[in-house]
This record gives structure tokens, sequence and C-alpha cells, in this order.
């Protein structure tokens, strides 16, 4: 999962503006292109859900249980099986995903990056302290870390959210740390710090903005994890609760169709894979667009 | 090198209490109550439920329970289950065997694909088969697993009747309890073809579990190989005339591959929160849905204390994975 | 108990150590069934989870008595196969004194013992079995009473403690129960799991040889299946009892797969990697019924699902409201949305199946106009806001709660009462439900002994009420009726009783009555004489296989 170099990019000197470098290599990578112009396309339908959908996410049509998809019945991708119209509760649950996958990546990105630099910038004990949390957190499997923690907050999508987030934190502690460490050296921060800046100045002015790269490539890549993460806990029941249309859990109560009702199963399933490939497509491409080494 | 190992030991020991203060504040914020789910709908009189707290040890105030927990540890004794009445460490081993299988196996599957796509995928850089490759096993990272599972199920175990639904072995054919290991076991058992049909059950949940192993495994070699591809040595190697292979098997896979051993060490913990998914959906009886379930039913010594035993045991495998590094490499050992 | 105790300080090859120790050899007992039989009948059944023992008394779920009570073990009486009716077992007859307060019981003879790896028998069954059985439960001073972490739920769930005096040997295969006040459902009690009887012989030798905790994980029965290898999670096997006292079962090999997914469990089923399968899917009923493989068996479930109204809060303190929200309560939809068909409509508190059932009450009608009226004239002509606990677990009686509290939020907001679905872990949930905290709640039950008394007096006696009473309703003169038919030997009298009994509920309306599920069980066209246990259990004695 972090197979994220941790150098910082160093941006040459060049006619082009940084973003307009940033699209040149950004777009040579087609499958990056691919999974931007879906992940637009989720965002659109996310925002516009309730002008896309034909029908309410939640309304049961009592009189169409487990109607198989069809372009003529009324129901493009079937219904399951309490009538709502799975096309529908597909689109909400995209809004329901994108939410998910920006709470995780704010909530993780914002703590990780704030002990990732207490610990680079300060050193010591403080360090030692945050990097064997960080140590202990790792050594459990994280999922069972978040069923844990949606234990003790109750299952719901955004306690769901919280959990993710707090398994993913260590990820961006350990990388930040590690680019903090190395622009630490760098003579730029050296010659602020003799300027007299403060610690506060040098790390978010200075340091942070140095080690975004891989940060963002690690972001991208956060929100696909986030999005399987809630599937995995919604199928285990731990995630969205009914009625609410999130993906995962739309999984776990098909899961009893999967031989009668095929439709009930397929469409989650391959929404949420195409949405997560999707986003590691982008994720890759970023790398490759922001990564000085592979740059040449 | 045994400073360097001891010193990487110091942090083990703090690590493995933060592991235990952790596990234990956890269980124990998670609201519910193992007496009332063990007496379910017919519910329970509050002195009963009185009586049966002590007797759980329940009613102790919740610092000397840690204590006595971490006592009990110390001793190599991780309480009783709540539920079965039966020592979690007895429980824990009775079912780690078949986890361990799994895993193994799914590592096996993942490394004997992966490790071959990404070679080949690296040195025929750009062509039809390095797309596939990429393309299929960022398909494979993005696949959320309990659905492919449900999918494989359905199509070879349903349908095609190919492979067993579920189990380790085909239930007629007696197999005695000896190593855990039904690979072994099997072949230990006088019973014909019990080989073989462990083999059979083993194949949907493997091939389910190392999906993901196998796609980082594909996608790691693949960078690796191309990085070293590029350095000076290998084109001095093949300036020199060296047959390809030669270059590629003997220089380049010899230096591509140390990341990639660093890359399969990490997996360990991603293969135990798939073993999760994966054991729960095949019916697997390993640690990963003994856990699940133990959780649901507010076992807390079992919850505490499997979390302790794979949390040290991934621990373990780190620090192994460190030294054969520390030894491999040099330059780490004497770092910082 | 055999601690496993382990240095921490785990190194590969203290695992592997480990894992030799911590297992068993069932070789012996493996030899000793396989010779018999030339060609042995394997019957697999896919079981739903793994049983928590093999002591039926110390433990609950019917996961744990289909694996040990209904294989390894008998009762001194027992449910007559399909049915509720106790017919004599261990027992071969019974009196009971003129007072009600004595029952002696006259014991069959020749009823060997299974013979086990560890223990060989070398008495058949008698008297000192019966007691040891109840004395170990009952009596704190009794060597077992604390082993295996000695709680037993039944027994005092069925307050054996206080209604059992003493329990005397009369002679070998005599035994007397003396009771403190008259019990009419005592000769069902002893029909149920938790009063199996275990070997006292293997209990003392275990003792002696200081294996007690053995006798729990590997005890001898009488019963027509002996218990040769249990892995957890994994499978259970028994070997058939050729002597068993009521003639040997057809089959030789009886193996419980142990598959806890339902889907899973169907597809074994239709690749005959088993023959029987528990609590399938409500929703693969239709693909059951069109598989020419599989023979789909069903029977009403001696159970009720129900919404239960708090009545010490406000608004269900009304007896109006309680009855509004009853006729705002949409039983066909939800029969079709939550039970797939598969459920009955439910009236009164104990199922249709269950004697003293009063055909004559009439089922208030979903009519919303009428129900909003009746709100009306309570107080509520806008309705209220309330909340709708909704299980969090799957039980027979009820598929799936968060479903049917949908179903029936959205015709409550027909009528203006907006009800929020609340849902907590199991554990939190009952918890929580016994202090009372809900509004509405979805609970159910499913019957112990097929006696009416463990519904009416369970769910809805006033000594009930912060335990299963979950409507927290006491009515004095419901109360007194199922008292009296409680102590009452004559069933006539008590049929009357009870009768009047679901009078008064219907009217009180402490609960909306939802369903009672039709249990089905699917099994492969070759198990002849497999019988639903209207208790919910799993029997394999009558069953066989035909080519």
């Amino acid at each position: 999962m972090s197979e994220v170099s941790n150098n910082a990019p160093v941006i040459e000197l060049r006619p082009l503006t940084p973003l307009q470098e940033f699209w040149k290599y950004f777009s040579t990578n087609k499958g990056a292109v691919v999974g931007l112009v879906y992940i637009a396309m989720m965002i659109f339908v996310a925002v516009f859900a309730d002008l896309i959908a034909p029908y309410s996410p939640i309304e049961q049509f009592r009189d169409a249980l487990l109607q198989p998809p069809s372009w003529t019945g009324g129901y493009l991708l079937g219904t399951d099986a309490v009538g709502r119209d799975i096309l529908s509760r597909l689109i909400h649950g995209a809004r329901l995903s994108l939410f998910v996958g920006m709470l995780v990546v704010t909530l993780s990105l914002g703590i990780g990056i704030l002990l990732g630099l207490v610990a680079g910038y300060y050193r010591g004990r403080i360090e030692t302290v945050i990097m064997r949390l960080v140590d202990i957190m790792l050594a459990m499997p994280s999922l069972l870390l978040a069923i844990a923690i949606v234990a003790i907050m109750g299952p719901s999508i955004v306690n769901a959210s919280i959990s993710i987030a707090v398994v993913s934190i260590p990820h961006y502690v350990r990388l930040t740390r590690a680019s903090t460490m190395t622009e630490m050296s760098k003579d730029y921060v050296i010659a602020s710090r003799i300027a007299g800046a403060g610690p506060l100045r040098i790390m978010f002015n200075a340091v942070l903005p140095n080690c975004l790269a891989p940060l963002i490539v690690q972001a991208t890549l956060g929100f696909s994890n986030a999005i399987l993460d809630m599937a995995a806990l919604g199928f285990l029941g731990l995630g969205a609760q009914a009625p609410t249309a999130e993906w995962g859990t739309m999984l776990a109560d098909a899961r009893q169709y999967v031989q009668s009702a095929w439709w009930v199963v397929t469409f989650p399933g391959v929404t949420i894979l195409l949405t997560v490939l999707a986003f590691n497509l982008m994720g890759d491409g970023l790398r490759d667009a922001l990564d000085p080494k592979l740059k040449q | 090198m045994f400073q360097f190992i001891l010193k990487r030991l110091g942090t083990v020991i703090p690590t493995f209490f933060g592991i235990t203060l952790l596990t234990f504040t956890l269980i124990h914020m998670i609201p519910g109550d193992p007496i009332e789910i063990m007496a379910g709908e017919r519910g329970i009189s509050p002195e009963r439920h009185a009586i049966l707290s002590a007797e759980l040890g329940l009613d102790q105030p919740i610092w000397k329970q840690y204590f006595s927990y971490v006592g009990g540890i110390l001793q190599g004794d991780l309480g009783n289950s709540l539920v079965t009445k039966k020592p979690v460490v007895e429980e824990f081993f009775e079912l780690f065997p078949a986890t361990v299988e799994l895993a193994f196996l799914a590592a096996l599957f993942a490394i004997c694909i992966g490790l071959p796509a990404g070679i080949i995928a690296a040195v025929k850089r750009g062509s039809i088969f390095d797309h596939t490759v990429m393309g299929v096993s960022l398909t494979g990272y993005s696949m959320p697993i309990f659905w492919w599972a449900l999918l494989l199920m359905l199509v070879f175990s349903v349908n095609l009747g190919w492979t067993p639904v579920s189990g380790r072995i085909d239930v007629s054919l007696w197999i005695d309890h000896v190593t855990g290991f039904m690979l072994i076991d099997s072949l230990l058992s006088d019973e014909v073809g019990a080989f073989g049909s462990a083999i059979h059950h083993l194949i949907l949940p493997s091939i389910v579990l190392g999906t993901i192993p196998l796609a980082v495994i594909a996608r790691m070699t693949r960078s690796s190989m191309l990085e070293v591809l590029g350095e000076d040595y290998i084109r001095t190697a093949r300036a020199k005339g060296l047959a390809p292979w030669r270059v590629i098997v003997i220089h380049a896979l010899r230096n591509a591959l140390i990341p990639v051993i660093t890359v399969i060490g990490l997996q360990v913990g991603i293969l135990l929160s798939g073993a999760i998914l994966t054991e729960t959906i095949f019916a697997w009886p390993g640690i990963g849905k003994w856990l699940i379930e133990s959780i649901g039913r507010r076992d807390y010594p079992v919850v505490q204390g499997g979390i302790l035993i794979i949390a040290t045991l991934i621990i373990l495998v780190n620090l192994l994975v460190d030294i054969i590094y520390g030894v491999v490499n040099p330059r780490i050992r004497h770092a910082k | 108990m055999n601690k496993g105790k382990v240095a921490l300080s785990l190194s590969i090859a203290s695992i592997i150590t480990l894992g030799l120790s911590g297992c068993s050899d069932d070789k012996a007992a493996k030899d000793s069934s396989s010779v018999a039989a030339k060609k042995p009948v394997s019957f697999v059944y896919c079981s739903e989870a793994s049983p928590e023992g093999f002591n039926p008394g110390l433990f609950t779920t019917g996961t744990t008595f289909d694996a040990s009570s209904k294989t390894i073990f008998n009762r001194l009486v027992e449910f007559k196969l399909g049915t509720t009716e106790v017919i004599p077992a261990l027992a071969e007859s019974w009196d009971v004194s003129e007072d009600g307060l004595v029952y002696t019981f006259k014991l069959r003879h020749d009823v060997p013992f299974h013979t086990t790896k560890d223990f060989t028998p070398t008495r058949s069954f008698n008297a000192d079995d019966v007691i040891f059985s109840f004395d170990r439960q009952g009596n704190a001073e009794n060597p077992y009473h604390k082993v295996s972490g000695g709680s037993y739920e039944y027994y005092n769930a069925m307050s054996m403690g206080s209604l059992i005096k003493e329990i005397n040997k009369v002679d070998e295969y005599t035994v007397q129960f003396v009771l403190n006040q008259p019990e009419a459902p005592f000769i069902a009690n002893l029909a149920m799991d938790f009063a199996s009887i275990m070997s006292a012989e293997q209990a003392k030798v275990f003792l002696e040889k200081g294996m007690a905790a053995q006798l729990d994980v590997m005890p001898s029965g009488t019963g027509p299946f002996a218990l040769q290898q249990y892995q957890k999670d994994s499978l259970i096997r028994y070997a058939g009892n050729a002597d068993y006292w009521d003639g040997a079962p057809a089959i030789d090999r009886l193996i419980f797969s142990i598959t806890p997914d339902a889907s899973v469990r169907f597809a074994k089923l239709q690749n005959n990697e088993c023959q029987v399968m528990a609590f399938p899917n409500p929703s693969d009923r239709k693909m059951m019924e069109e598989d020419k493989n599989i023979n789909l068996l069903s029977q009403e479930g001696l159970n009720i699902g129900y919404l239960a109204f708090n009545v010490n809060k406000k608004p269900f303190d009304d007896v109006r409201v309680r009855q509004a929200l009853n006729m705002a309560v949409n039983k066909p939809a939800i029969i079709d949305a939550v039970f797939n068909g598969s459920g009955k409509a439910a009236t009164n508190p104990i199922p249709p199946t269950m004697w003293s059932y009063n055909t004559d009450i009439k089922d208030y009608e979903f009519n919303l106009v009428k129900a909003k009226a009746l709100l009306a004239e309570a107080g509520y002509p806008d309705g209220f806001e309330t909340n709708i606990w909704a299980m969090p677990v799957q039980r027979p009686y009820n598929p799936n709660a968060r479903r049917m509290a949908e179903i029936m939020q959205s015709d409550w907001a027909k009528v203006g009462v907006k009800a929020k679905i609340v849902t907590f872990e199991w554990g939190e949930y009952l918890k929580r439900a016994s202090k009372g905290e809900h509004e509405t709640i979805l609970l159910g039950w499913t019957g112990d002994n097929g006696d009416p008394d463990n519904f009416l007096a369970v769910l809805l006696g006033c000594d009930a009420v912060g335990g299963a009473n979950r409507s927290m309703w006491c009515n004095a003169e419901f109360d007194a009726l199922v008292k009296e038919a409680k102590t009452t030997a004559d069933q006539a009298v008590r049929t009357d009783l009870y009768e009047k009994a679901q009078v008064i509920f219907k009217q009180q309306a402490p609960w909306a009555t939802i369903a009672h599920s039709v249990v089905f069980e699917p099994v492969r066209k070759e198990v002849k004489g497999y019988v639903i246990d209207p208790l919910g259990g799993h029997n394999f004695y009558s069953v066989s296989l035909e080519k």
C-alpha cells in the first residue's frame, strides 16, 4: 500500500507552470485519465443524485419485490427484497461512499500529518511515544481494530468512518515523519530556523508543502481503501444502518440472495470494484506524475 | 549485529505491553453484556446476574481486572472463554493451524504467480502482457474480497461443481487431529484420497485470500525489477554480451527481490485481516472467524487474548524481517 | 481443567509442540466403530455453529442441545418426535401423588452407557445416574457443581432449585422427586434438554483420575449416538449406538458439518455435501421447492414474534393507543417481505399448534382510518413520536427485524406516528430492554417445553416484569388466571383458564402479535424418516438413507 516514495519532489524550473507540468505527465497515463473521468462522473452523480435517480432509494414498491433487471420493467437494475430500486440505491450510495471517503481521508490525513510533523520535528521522547503507538496499531490486523472501534461506538456510517480513519492514521504518520526528517536536514529549513522562524511556521510553511506529493498519492489510495473497508464493515453489519443505501450494506443484505437473485448481489459488488479501481488508477497516475524519480 | 538485535528487542517489549493495554481498554469499552447474551430472550434476574458476574470476575474494578489479566499473561494464561469455558490459549492453538495453512497456501499462490508475472511484465515493459498484468493486478487489488469469494463460490462450487463449497476436507473421511494442519494430518491418516481432498478444499479460499497479495507482489516485483534493470551494472552485464535470461535471473532478480521480500513480510498482517472475511464466508475453522464471532458474543477473554497473540506474532514476524534485512544489508544495521 | 499454559515468548517451535499436545488421539474410538460395520452409512448434517460444549445442563443454545442432548443423551421423559407430547424414555412410567407434590418414576432396565475412549462403563443405567444429573445442577456441595464454569442457566430459569425439595432413590430402579409446591408443567420440564441423564459412574471415575472437566468434553450417555470426535468450528462425529435401548439407529455415522452461513449450507446441500441443513434462508425457499433433489419439509414452529409496547411509558399506558397501533400493522406485507410467505399472522400470544389456543379470538384488522380515529380519541389526532427497537440478530420468529421495523415505520407514518428505528448490539439490546428503556420493541420467543405456561407466564406474567416481560405489563386478572393454571393438574381446567387469559391479553393489547413462523427444512430426497421438531431441535435417530 505504501509503495510511495518518501522523497519530496524537486520541482525543476521549466517554462511550464507546475500544474501544466503535472498534467503533462498525468495525461500520458491513460488509465489514470479513465479513473479521473469515472470519479468526475461519480461526483456528478452523487451531487445530483436526487435528479438522476429514477426513484427514491428507500421507497418500497411492495408489488415489485425482487424484480430482475429489465429495460422495460421500469427497474433498470431490478429491485431488492423489499422492492427498492437498485439503481437508485446505487446512485445514492455513491454520495455516501464519497462522503465516507472524504471524512476518512480528512480525519486520518489531518491527524496523521500533525503527529508525523511533530514526531519528525521534535524527535526525542515525543517521537518515541508517537512511533510506538503507531507500531502498536500496525501490529493489529486493521479490520479487527476497526471492528472493535465500531463495536464501542455502535454501528453507524459516521462511526464506521471514524474507525476506518483511526486505523489508517499510522500510514500517514510514518509517511509524514519520514518526509519531515528528510526535509529538516535541508539547507532551506536550517536557514529559516536561523532566521528565527518558529516551530509552527517551519512545520507548516516550510516542511509540509514539500512533503505533500507522497501524501496526496497516499490520500487518493486512502479514498479507495476507505470505500473498501466501509464495504467490508457494512458487509459484517457494522456500517450504515437500514434503510440507508450504502454499497457494502446492500451486499450484506443481498448475501442471502446469492443463488436466487443474482442482480441484488452483482451490481453493488461491481460498483464497489469499479469505484475503487478508478481511485487506484488515479493514484497510480498521480504517483507517476508527482514522483520525480519516475519522471526521467 | 548482536547489539542491533538487542536494540530491536528493546522496542518490542513496550510495544507488547502497549498492545495489552490497548486491547484491554478497547474490549472493555465495548458496550454489551456477555451474561445478557447468554440469557437471551428469556432475560435474567438481577440477583442471578450478580452471581454470574462475580463468577466470571466481571464485578471487579477495571484496573484490578487489567492487572490480573497481565499477571495471567506473564504466566501464559489468557483466561477462559466465557462461552465455552475453555482456556483461550487452548482454543487459539486448536484453530490457529487452519489459518496458517490457509494463509500459507494463499501466500504461495500469490508468490508463484505474482513473482513471475511481475518479472515478465518488467522485462517486456510496454507489451500487451505488461498491460494485462498491470490491469489485472490493479483490479485484484481493488477487489472487495468478500464479494469475490461469493462470486467464485457461486460459479465454481454451485454452478460448475468443480470445487467443494466449504470446509477443510471431505467430512466422511476420518482425520485425526495430530498437527492441526490438514495437509499433514491427511497424509498421516490411512484414509484413501484424504490429501487430495484437503488440497481440493483449499483451492478457492487460497485464491480468494491470495488475490490482494498477488496483486501487490506483482506490482512491486515489476517496479523493483524496472529500477534494477536501469542500473549501470545491468547495462554493463548486457554490454558484456551475457545471455539476456542470465542477466535477468542472476543479476537483476537477486537485487530486485530484496524489497519484494519486505513486501511479502508486510503481507502477514493483510493476510490475517483478509482471513477474517475469507474464513467467515468459507466456514473455515480458523481464528479470524473465531474472533469475529467472539466479538459478537462479547467473549472478552477470547477477543483480548486472540488479538494479543496475533499482534505478538506480527511483531515477531516484523522483527524477523528486520533482522534478516540487517544481516543482508549492513547499512541498515548501522543506521541511526 | 487442563490449562494450556504457555509462555508467551512464542517461538515457531513452541507453536508446533502446542498444536501437538493440545490435541487428542481419537484412534481408539475410531477403530472400535469401523470394525463393526462393513459398509457404514454416513449421514451429514450441516449445522449452524459450534456447540458451546457437550453437557446440555451447562448451556442454553439449541445448537448445543442438537449436538448433545438430542444425540448423546436421554431424559426420564421425552417429547414424542415431531410433537410436544411427553412420552416415557428412561423412565418407563411415573405416578403423581394426590397433592401433586411427589413424582415417582420407574426406571428402564438394562440401558447401557456408551463406551468412550477414556471410559468403559461397568454397569447399565440406574437411579444413581438420575440423582447425579440433578444433584450436580442443584447442589452447590456436589463435587461437580463448579466443574466447567458450573452455571446451570436452564435449571435456574425453570426455577428447579426452589421447586425440587428433594430427590430420593427408592431402589435401584425407582426415583422419587418431592416438590415444594404443585407445578403442572413439571413433567414437561423434565423432558427439556437440561434434564439429560449423565453417567454417575463416569463422573466418579473421572473425578478419581483428576480429569473431571473431561466429563463435559467427551461424555458417555445412553442416547442413540455416541460422541467420537469434535473439531471446533469444523465438525462433530458420532457413531450409531448399536445397543440403543429403543433399537439401533439406521445410520452408523452421524457427522455435523459446522457451516455458519445459510447460503453456504444450502450450496452444500445442493452438492450433496450434507443431507439435512439447519435454518435455511427464507429467500432460498423457492429454489428449494424447485430443486428435484431436495424435499422441503415444513411445520408451524412453536414460536411467536411480537412487538411489545412499553406500558410504563406514555402514550402506551393508554390501551387505545396500543389498540390503534395494532390496527396500523400490516401483517400480510410483513409476512411477504420478512418471512417470504413462510409465516402465519399471529393473533394470540401462543402458537395455534399449542393446546388451549383460543380460536374464537379475532385479530385487529389492518385499518389505518380506524387506527387514526382511535388515536384521535386517545388525544393524539396528529400522532406522536416514538421508537421501534429492532433486534440485531436473526431468529426463526423474526428473520429480519430491521426490515420488519421499516415496514411498520412506513405504515405508522400514515397515521401520524413518527417512529425512529433503534438498534443495539444484542447483549446491550436485551439489557436495556429489561430495564424498560424502549418504547416499542421487536422480540419473540420459541417454546421450551410445549406448555402454555412457558409462553403466558414467562412473557406476560407479573413476575416476569424486568425479565422476559418486555411490555412491563402486569394485569392482575390475567396474572391470577395464569398462576391458577400453573398449579392445577387437570388439563381441561387449565385449558379453560388459559383461554380466558388470552381474551384479556387481546383486549389489553400489550403486544402487537406479529407472526408465527413456519419452520421449513430442506433435506435431500434420499433422506427418509426425518421429522421437524416443533421445539426447534434437530433429531436424527429416526433417519435413514435410501439409495
